[in-house]
């Protein structure tokens, strides 16, 4: 709502001044969404936005040309330079880079990705929308102070538990090697923030619904399951999205806690491939493509429910 | 757990696969490459096995290797593991990581060690010897280092007590240059000092267009290593390896009027705007260029030389011919006259986190003179010379690794290593790297000793 506030500026609305308040604030609403919609589908604003999209995208244009190009034009020339003089383009630097490394390939290292990746963002999502519902629904003793506290944690950096857990997973628990101390990481740190944000999102539901459906006998678990997670979809799937996106481009959890080549995730991968003094370099470009599908993918087919989740969230505040 | 350790046995089945068939790959295109019949494949070379059968019944026993050798140069350090494994039955699992250096103090502190680590510092040996996880080397390894490699053994030695045995070695007193492009002006490559400043005004004064050296010390968060090189390289030329043991060592403070002396001498050719710097432009440019790229200039004649390890040789585009009559090769940086030798260097040691028997056996097969020539045997790539004095320098197959190994095996060189990998860390890997970097975008020579003088930790 914030961020559509602006438009509402009392020397746009002079002649509404008179009126009541209640009528004033409708009448500002309303003023409000019309002008930043109108705002929003102005030519400039659409010219803004090409450009600034334009700016957004031409180092990511950049790096896709420089991946077909040969290290020696990379490192003599810059990538624009293709356009008047397309020759030497080449397939090259992706065939080295997907080349299997010292113990397994690069396809070896997208499946380790995909088996971090998958149970990384459902079990935040899981254990964050039961904590939420509690949160939002269920009234008990120390229930606020116990909820700031949750996203109070948020403050902590993650950078200070590596080596705590690292103990931990290896010592107590005895999974250092396996793909669980990755998944509970990430979790770990996901939680705070999806727990708060789906609280948010679930406040705003009436609570009619939650009412009629006690009446009619429901529990916490038939109202958790058939009536709140339908509703929530927009809110799971933007936080799944980012979730996602995070665990996927992780370096730093994975390089603590997974060990060996045959867990390692692709971010990893692409970390080394410049070789031990950085004098590959020009594959980068290359395995950075590679990594960048998945996640690309993801998101265009998924940003209906992004951009969806978003604006629900936001129009009801 | 059980669906776990079933995915777990499903993945090292589908690894070791995946290996089989990469060093398949890696075999067939070393021979098409140069022709030497098994270079790839010649793993199968057979041992003699005796020194690991003491160690016990080793089969189907595991030891973890992490270093911070990556793809492709962790190849050459994969492929001589094998006579081991055929002897032994153990298995070796190798792990190189370019974040080695922040990541194991990390496992050892959060009880997750591998088993050998491969330390490319003395300085990170003494950190990790400081967390009382390091075992002491065994009695078999004390007895091959002694016989093989005792110039680096107290650089393993840590407080008297000998841990790490050195493994790989390389040589950084090398200026590269084009022979081609020398042998058109006529320049000849110098045997003093004095014939290297002279070269270089005349190389300045012959053309204008070009510059005679090149130099880049960017390197991300190292920014700065290669001028701490240029300097422990002129101070061992300019005050000798006594001078430079105290400096090193501290007992000279660093900033002594030694050290003033050969920094001055740097600056006559890193900081004249009339000798650097070629390809780039004026003498900042050294800060902001990545050490990679800094030497390439060479190759379109912009630039003549360029003052860098022997492991350079792996930054030259695909199809540059490093040869002594081909485009690039490289020149023992002169000593003041002919008569002394020193030459700087850097390596890896082997520092072991497990007190197992298949770790000790291990070890001891690094230590030894078969590893040494088993590398050199199966080393298609190149950086594969070892602190080994006894290994046969005859078996390398690169020119640039015949170049190091005979610098490292030359009766009258005087070896020394790395000094800002000997210092405490914080200089070593701090202020040394940070200072020369001011250095060159304009701090004098007073003022920049003062400042890495004034940070050497207080003890």
């Amino acid at each position: 709502m914030s961020t559509l506030q602006p438009a509402a500026t009392p020397e746009s609305l002079p002649t509404e001044s008179g009126e009541t308040v209640t009528g004033s604030r409708v009448g500002r609403g309303k003023g409000a969404t019309s002008k930043a919609a109108g705002a929003l589908g102005s030519r400039w604003a659409s010219l803004v936005a090409v450009l600034i999209a334009v700016l957004w995208t031409t180092p990511t244009l950049g790096l896709l040309v420089t991946s077909f190009r040969s290290a020696r034009d990379i490192n003599t020339s810059g990538w624009w330079t293709v356009f008047t003089d397309p020759s030497g383009l080449t397939l090259d630097n992706y065939r080295q880079a997907l080349e299997p490394g010292a113990q397994s390939s690069f396809t070896q290292y997208l499946i380790n990705t995909v088996v971090i990746t998958i149970p990384a963002v459902l079990l935040p999502i899981f254990l964050a929308s039961l904590a939420a519902y509690a949160f939002a629904w269920m009234p008990f003793p120390g229930r606020d102070a116990l909820f700031v506290a949750v996203f109070a944690l948020q403050i902590v950096p993650l950078q200070i538990a590596l080596i705590p857990l690292l103990d931990i997973y290896t010592n107590k628990l005895g999974f250092g090697q396996s793909y669980w101390s990755v998944w509970l990481s990430h979790t770990i740190f996901a939680l705070p923030l999806a727990t708060f944000l789906i609280h948010n999102f679930m406040r705003e539901l009436p609570g009619e619904l939650m009412e009629a459906a006690r009446v009619d006998g429901a529990g916490h678990v038939t109202i958790f399951f058939k009536i709140l997670l339908p509703l929530l979809t927009p809110a799971l799937a933007a936080f799944g999205i980012f979730q996602f996106l995070w665990v996927w481009n992780d370096l730093l959890v994975s390089l603590v806690f997974l060990s060996g080549p045959e867990y390692a995730p692709i971010t990893v991968r692409v970390a080394e491939l410049s070789g031990s003094r950085g004098s590959a370099w020009y594959l980068l470009s290359a395995g950075a493509f590679i990594s960048m599908v998945v996640p690309v993918v993801v998101f265009l087919s998924l940003q209906r429910f992004f951009v969806r989740g978003l604006l629900a969230g936001g129009l009801k505040g | 757990m059980s669906l776990t350790s079933q995915r777990r046995s499903v993945k090292v089945f589908a690894s070791v696969a995946v290996l089989s068939l990469g060093l398949a790959a890696c075999g067939s295109s070393d021979s098409g490459d140069g022709g030497d019949a098994g270079s790839g494949d010649a793993g199968a070379s057979k041992i003699d096995c005796a020194p690991y059968e003491a160690f016990g019944d080793l089969k189907g026993k595991e030891v973890s290797v992490y270093t911070s050798i990556t793809a492709p140069e962790d190849q050459p350090h994969i492929d001589p593991y094998k006579p081991f494994e055929d002897c032994t039955g153990v298995k070796v699992k190798y792990e190189g990581s370019k974040e080695f250096e922040a990541q194991l103090p990390v496992r050892v502190k959060g009880g997750n060690a591998p088993d050998i680590a491969y330390l490319p510092q003395p300085g990170l040996l003494q950190t990790m010897v400081a967390t009382g996880k390091v075992i002491e080397a065994p009695p078999e390894v004390v007895k091959n280092v002694d016989a093989n490699m005792p110039d680096f053994k107290e650089y393993g030695t840590v407080d008297g007590k000998f841990y790490a045995a050195p493994l790989g070695a390389n040589v950084k007193s090398f200026v590269w240059y084009s022979p081609s492009a020398f042998a058109d002006k006529g320049y000849e490559v110098p045997k003093t000092w004095d014939e290297l400043m002279t070269l270089t005004q005349k190389i300045a004064a012959d053309n204008p267009d070009s510059k005679p050296w090149c130099a880049g010390i960017e390197s991300g968060d190292a920014t700065g290593w290669p001028a701490t090189d240029w300097l422990e390289d002129v101070m061992l030329r300019t005050a000798g390896p006594e001078t430079y043991d105290k400096w090193v060592k501290h007992e000279i403070p660093f900033n002594d009027p030694s050290v003033q002396t050969a920094l001055a001498e740097v600056g006559k050719i890193l900081k004249d705007p009339k000798f650097v710097n070629g390809g780039y432009g004026d003498v900042k440019t050294i800060a902001s260029t990545s050490f990679q790229d800094a030497g390439q200039p060479i190759l379109d004649g912009s630039c003549y030389m360029h003052r860098q390890a022997s492991f350079y040789a792996a930054n030259w585009p695909e199809g540059t011919n490093v040869a002594e009559d081909g485009d690039v090769w490289a020149f023992y940086l002169p000593a003041k006259d002919e008569s002394s030798k020193p030459v700087l260097g850097g390596g890896e040691f082997v520092a072991a986190f497990a007190d197992r028997p298949e770790v000790k056996a291990f070890q001891t097969y690094l230590s030894s003179v078969e590893w040494a020539n088993e590398r050199a045997r199966t080393c298609g790539s190149g950086g594969c010379v070892t602190a080994n004095k006894n290994a046969d320098v005859s078996l390398l197959k690169n020119p640039v690794d015949k170049l190091s190994a005979e610098q490292l095996t030359d009766e009258s060189a005087t070896f020394r290593f790395d000094g800002s990998d000997l210092m405490p860390g914080a200089v070593g890997a701090g202020t040394f790297w940070k200072g020369m970097t001011n250095w060159i975008t304009g701090q004098d020579d007073k003022a920049t000793l003062d400042y890495i003088e004034n940070s050497w930790p207080k003890s």
